[in-house]
């Protein structure tokens, strides 16, 4: 572990944490957003580089900003966002704590099987050529996709009452 | 703990976050980016894999990645969609008060 995945780890964990705990759900997000480039980074020190990138501008630029836009028009003043009962927090975090708990058993009593040697990271032509080759089938099915939730997306969110009239 | 065994820690962390605020918030925005969490820390889990797996080269933990982010995108944006529409059919995005199907 070196010194710069410690303070990323501490960043990631700080940003999510807060992003589920603050009362204020605008200020979620901001935190949200600090937790997610965080993620950024911790691609770009794995080596993938495309990975990060894609991360900051699909989950920092459009997904939290989505997010905020609905924040902002859902809002009312009815202060909503405790839960009803201090039950279902507290079991909530239990459920949390004890899947962690067993993840985390399960990761350290593993044995490495693997001799880790350092690998070259993966150039963007890299990838490039495989999304045109070998998965060039996945590509074309993850566009028609995305039109899909494009256009379900605007079905969706769209205004009937107008028509209704 | 190697370096793969503390990144795996890390996003078995990030899981439980987000899973703890799926389960415990109430708003319905916030319960998605729950899920978006968890999303995250298995995308973690694909990079850190291909990076201390073998064949590196053939770059299966990048295009998951990258395939599960696209996904991720399209889920969130139906998924925010869904959440406007059922605010404007019952003015709130508590889920404790969103109890009925129709009417």
């Amino acid at each position: 572990m070196t010194a710069s995945f410690i303070l990323l780890a501490a960043l990631t964990t700080a940003g999510t944490a807060a992003a589920m705990g603050l009362r204020n759900a605008v200020h979620c997000v901001l935190a949200l957003t600090l937790g997610f480039a965080g993620v950024a980074m911790l691609y770009l020190q794995l080596g993938a580089q495309f990975v990060g990138f894609t991360q900051i501008l699909v989950y920092v630029g459009a997904v939290a900003i989505l997010a905020v836009f609905a924040i902002m028009m859902t809002h009312n003043d009815k202060p909503m966002d405790l839960p009803d009962s201090h039950s279902a927090w507290v079991a909530g975090c239990i459920v949390a704590v004890a899947v962690f708990a067993v993840l985390a058993r399960a990761i350290l009593s593993s044995t490495p099987a693997l001799p880790v040697q350092p690998q070259p990271a993966a150039t963007v032509q890299q990838i490039g050529d495989a999304l045109m080759h070998r998965f060039v089938l996945p590509l074309e099915i993850m566009g028609l996709l995305l039109t899909a939730a494009l256009i379900g997306a605007v079905v969706i969110a769209m205004d009937r009452r107008e028509e209704m009239k | 703990m190697s370096s793969l065994q503390s990144y795996l820690i890390l996003s078995s962390l990030l899981f439980s976050i987000g899973l703890a605020g799926a389960l415990t918030r109430r708003n319905a925005i916030l319960v998605l980016i729950g899920i978006e969490l968890m999303l995250n820390a298995a995308n973690l889990n694909f990079i850190a894999f291909w990076r201390y797996g073998p064949n590196p080269e053939a770059l299966t933990g990048i295009m998951f990645t990258i395939f599960s982010i696209s996904i991720a995108a399209a889920e969130a944006a139906v998924g925010l969609s869904i959440i406007l529409a059922a605010y404007r059919h019952s003015r709130t995005t508590n889920l404790d008060q969103m109890n009925s199907l129709k009417g």
